[in-house]
């Protein structure tokens, strides 16, 4: 079975945010409301500096707390991809979720459940790419099962240097990022 | 008559000029080769595909609008378009957001009391036109057509400048040449004999290196290029990025030139003096295409690095080593033209010395250099003559700007002021926000006291749209067909713009306007087509194409010819010695320095910053602030401040400030960004914020506007085009 994941390539990335209003534009993500985000890192002083782009989701961890510490198992863990999603029809919006998610990947949807990045599995399940990763004019973005030695992610993440956000949270994210 | 002028003709017209910009003919269109329309039946049900091309910028991407049980639902990049490839910018995908934009101009509008109020009166639109009609008829009965003058932006103006041309006037001019553009066209045209062109005429894509001055690829999404750079970033290629900001470029380049505004030039011309010392140029190239190379040597051997270094702060060694890093890569070494090239009132010089930098690493004409545009030639739609008028344009009297190449904006401004040579008493401004697009705003106002007529056609509400006599809401480039798209660029296409959905209210197209205005004119032949459609369709097959396979597939491409030296092009230059002008006799001739010089900008008086802007990749300009969508992701602008200042002064990331310029304007209030990526003497937003027209309410006084702060601009003597760079400010704590 796939292991869904993401590689992006912070060398290409230029923060652009067409990610952010692609995903909105296909998920319908109500006004006010994101399902990713851009983050610019900077360190050192002027003109010494680097600077990492990174587009930021949900990182549909292996070992994800939000499901863990659902009340209701409204979030749980997909059997396509292993992506973690939430059922709107369980959730009764207590927010427990968003507590427990170390990357404050989660939001309420006016409608009243919690809402967040899906890995567009109406997309990939399907074998297409999903919508970030679609538009992304520097195709920065790379989705592919993990558990594939031979896929696209896999290859990048043996060959690149790569980090993980907040390892130390133990939640074993599947989104890498190359620099 | 110039070299500039005579190759603009030859451009304008239409003939083929040999194989440098030799238009291919439609023999062997490639037609649809990926077919749009799913015939096997394969989208999901109540989903339908409409190709058309984007509009929120002049990139004009082609594209696919998505309808879900009718309703606009999302737009993408069309995979057979030669500029998005598939992928459409920021602002692109956000695109949708127009059609529903809550600030939209709804009905034609006329002023009620004094202008400038803001108080309107909705009328039908044959009221409206009937309006416009006797005012344009009385100017021309009493001042002749020359009075009435067009500004215009994009391919949207393409039926009101016909109309206008049509009535008699060649007074039309779009702020992107005087504001933006002109200095690197003429700086080019000039050298090469050619101008850069949009799409800017660099092979990023197998670029090795590549040089950006000021330019902040990646902020600024013209769309092909950042693909182009993205990709050329992953194949190896290095970077190198001047830049007073640490922009997102500078992020990713090997050497990062932080360089005190305003002394480029300087930088350039040390550059090329090592380049030239140590040998490295391309000794073949420069001698078989060259033009006055000799002298070009002696004129430079004084720019040492040494003698740049107290100019533009950077060490001499860096110099040396990044002038020897763009070698190595030479020719695929690219010198950014940039684009928004008006900083300091000499720029053609400055771009002069970019074009000689390309010139002496040979990449003109080379794989991964400049490339040789080529372009689908589609014959104009047959119409009558235009009348002939014995005044000659009013921007530019006595040719005060020798080599101005295109209509100044800033000049028929000049005219409306002061009457000289002839005054101009109509101005119908097409898709530009006058009042942020050109520097001065109170000279725009006093032109705007001498004007028996303003008409704003546009989509949204705009300061300018807030002074006008008369608003005709215009549909959104959803809702409308435009004129056929024929770019040059590396490869002959057409796209094709049509209409997605129905326009919410009693918006019109801009050609439905440009023919019913005409035919109260009585510009009746003008206007032979009865609708767009017979229009397009009569221009398509007029080249051989198939109009309704191109409704179909949105793109149809011509034959692909060289467009490099590698792939066999032949080497053309169209300037008067027939070669690369390294010493341009046209300029001596003129009285202006026929080899760059480096001239020292304005410095700023005590305790002021110099203000610069820019782009911001979710926004064009002032006119996509109301997008919803677009707006959520950056509904301000911020000031960039060097960080050690702003403790200095005691300003902390998020307060608000507003600005004073060295004239006494004062800003909106605008929020602070303090940063380490900044230079301490100078301060930068993005630019089109700030908008002060109560049309506008959700984006009413967001933000600061950086041209409300640009009140003062030095002309460049060679073309006119307005340096904004010499504005100051300083904090105004009164918030
Ligand atoms: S560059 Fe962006 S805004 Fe401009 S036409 Fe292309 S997609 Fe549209």
């Amino acid at each position: 079975m796939a292991r869904f994941g993401m590689v992006i390539d912070t060398k290409k990335c230029v923060g652009c945010q067409d990610c952010v209003i692609a995903c909105k534009t296909e998920n319908d993500v109500p006004d006010g409301c994101s399902r990713d985000w851009i983050v610019t890192e900077t360190n050192g002083k002027f003109p010494n500096l680097n600077m990492e782009i990174r587009t930021e989701r949900c990182n549909h961890c292996d070992n994800p707390p939000c499901v863990s510490c659902c009340p209701t198992g409204a979030s749980h863990v997909h059997d396509v991809g292993n992506v973690v999603l939430v059922t709107h029809e369980k959730c009764i919006g207590c927010k427990a979720c968003h507590e427990a998610c170390p990357y404050d990947a989660r939001f309420v949807n006016p409608a009243g459940y919690a809402d967040k990045c899906t890995f567009c599995i109406h997309r990939t399940e399907k074998g297409e790419e999903t919508a970030c990763q679609a538009v992304c004019p520097t195709h920065c973005i790379y989705f592919g099962d993990l558990d594939d030695p031979n896929s696209e992610v896999s290859i990048l993440l043996n060959s690149r240097k790569n980090h993980k956000l907040i390892p130390e949270a133990g939640t074993k994210p599947r989104i890498f990022y190359l620099t | 008559m110039n070299s500039l002028s005579r190759r603009r003709f030859l451009k304008i017209t239409g003939f083929s000029i040999g194989a440098a910009a030799a238009a291919t003919s439609l023999n062997g269109v490639v037609k649809g080769a990926n077919k749009i329309q799913d015939k096997t039946g394969q989208l999901p049900k109540g989903i339908q595909k409409i190709p058309t091309t984007c509009d929120i910028c002049f990139w004009q991407c082609g594209a696919i609008a998505y309808l879900r049980d009718g309703k606009l639902w999302k737009i993408e990049g069309n995979p057979d378009d030669p500029l998005s490839n598939g992928r459409l910018c920021p602002r692109g995908t956000g695109g949708i957001g127009t059609v529903p934009d809550t600030d939209r101009l709804r009905a034609p509008i006329i002023r009620k009391g004094e202008r400038g109020n803001e108080k309107w009166v909705e009328v039908t639109w044959g009221e409206a036109l009937d309006y416009v009609a006797a005012k344009m008829k009385k100017i021309k009965t009493e001042y002749g057509p020359e009075s009435m003058a067009m500004f215009s932006h994009g391919i949207g103006g393409t039926f009101l400048k016909h109309m206008v041309k049509a009535y008699g006037s060649k007074n039309i001019a779009a702020p992107s040449f005087a504001q933006c553009r002109g200095p690197r066209d003429v700086g080019f045209e000039l050298t090469f004999g050619d101008i850069v062109g949009s799409p800017e005429r660099v092979d990023i894509k197998n670029s090795k290196c590549l040089v950006l001055i000021g330019s902040h690829l990646g902020e600024n999404m013209h769309n092909t290029q950042v693909q182009e750079y993205a990709h050329a970033i992953e194949n190896g290629m290095t970077s190198i990025v001047v830049d007073p900001r640490f922009s997102v470029a500078a992020g990713k380049a090997k050497h990062y030139l932080p360089i005190k505004p305003g002394t480029d030039t300087a930088l350039l011309l040390a550059w090329m003096h090592v380049i030239v010392k140590e040998g490295l140029y391309d000794k073949e190239y420069v001698t078989k295409h060259g033009f006055g190379f000799e002298q070009f040597k002696a004129h430079v051997n004084q720019y040492t690095p040494e003698w740049a270094y107290p100019i533009t702060g950077i060490e001499p060694e860096q110099i040396r080593e990044s002038a020897r890093e763009m070698a190595k890569h030479a020719p695929a070494t690219i010198i950014h033209p940039g684009r928004h090239t008006t900083w300091y009132g000499n720029d053609t010089q400055r771009l002069r010395s970019v074009a000689l930098l390309n010139a002496l690493l040979g990449s003109w004409g080379r794989k991964g250099g400049y490339y040789y545009q080529t372009k689908l030639d589609i014959p104009a739609y047959p119409y009558p003559e235009y009348p002939h008028s014995e005044k000659s344009a009013a921007d530019n009297p006595d040719g005060k700007y020798p080599f101005a190449s295109s209509t100044l904006s800033t000049g028929l401004r000049d005219a409306t002021i002061s009457g000289n040579p002839y005054p101009i008493k109509g101005w119908m401004v097409y898709a530009t926000n006058l009042m942020q697009s050109l520097p001065n705003r109170d000279e725009t106002l006093k032109a705007i006291q001498n004007l028996d007529l303003l008409v704003v056609v546009d989509v949204v509400g705009s300061e300018i749209a807030g002074y006008a006599d008369v608003v005709l809401p215009e549909s959104v480039y959803l809702e409308r067909f435009d004129d056929l798209n024929t770019p040059m660029f590396k490869e002959p296409f057409v796209t094709f713009r049509q209409k997605v959905v129905d326009s919410p209210s009693d918006q019109k197209p801009n050609y439905w306007i440009a023919k019913k205005l005409g035919e109260k004119l009585g510009l009746k032949k003008y206007f032979p087509w009865n609708d767009i459609e017979d229009y397009l369709r009569t221009r398509a097959e007029s080249a051989g194409l198939d109009y309704d396979e191109l409704k179909r597939t949105g793109v149809a491409k011509g034959v692909k010819v060289p467009i490099n030296e590698e792939e066999g092009a032949e080497q053309v230059f169209y300037t008067p010695s027939g070669k690369i002008e390294f010493y341009s006799s046209q300029l001596a001739e003129a009285g202006f320095d026929p080899i760059p010089t480096f001239e020292a900008p304005d410095e700023a008086p005590a305790g002021y910053f110099r203000l610069l802007y820019g782009r911001a990749p979710v926004h064009t300009f002032s006119k996509t602030q109301s997008n919803k969508l677009l707006r959520e992701q950056m509904p301000e602008n911020e000031l960039w401040v060097n960080v050690n200042v702003a403790n200095r002064v005691g300003l902390k990331n998020g307060d608000y400030i507003k600005l004073k310029n060295q004239d006494g304007t004062i800003s909106n209030k605008i929020k602070v960004k303090a940063t380490e990526r900044i230079r301490p003497e100078v301060v930068y937003m993005v630019h089109g914020f700030g908008q002060r027209s109560k049309m506008m309410k959700s984006t009413y006084m967001k933000g600061a506007s950086d041209s409300y702060l640009l009140s003062k601009y030095n002309t460049d003597p060679l073309m006119g085009g307005t340096g904004l760079g010499n504005n100051f400010v300083t904090f105004e704590w009164e918030v």
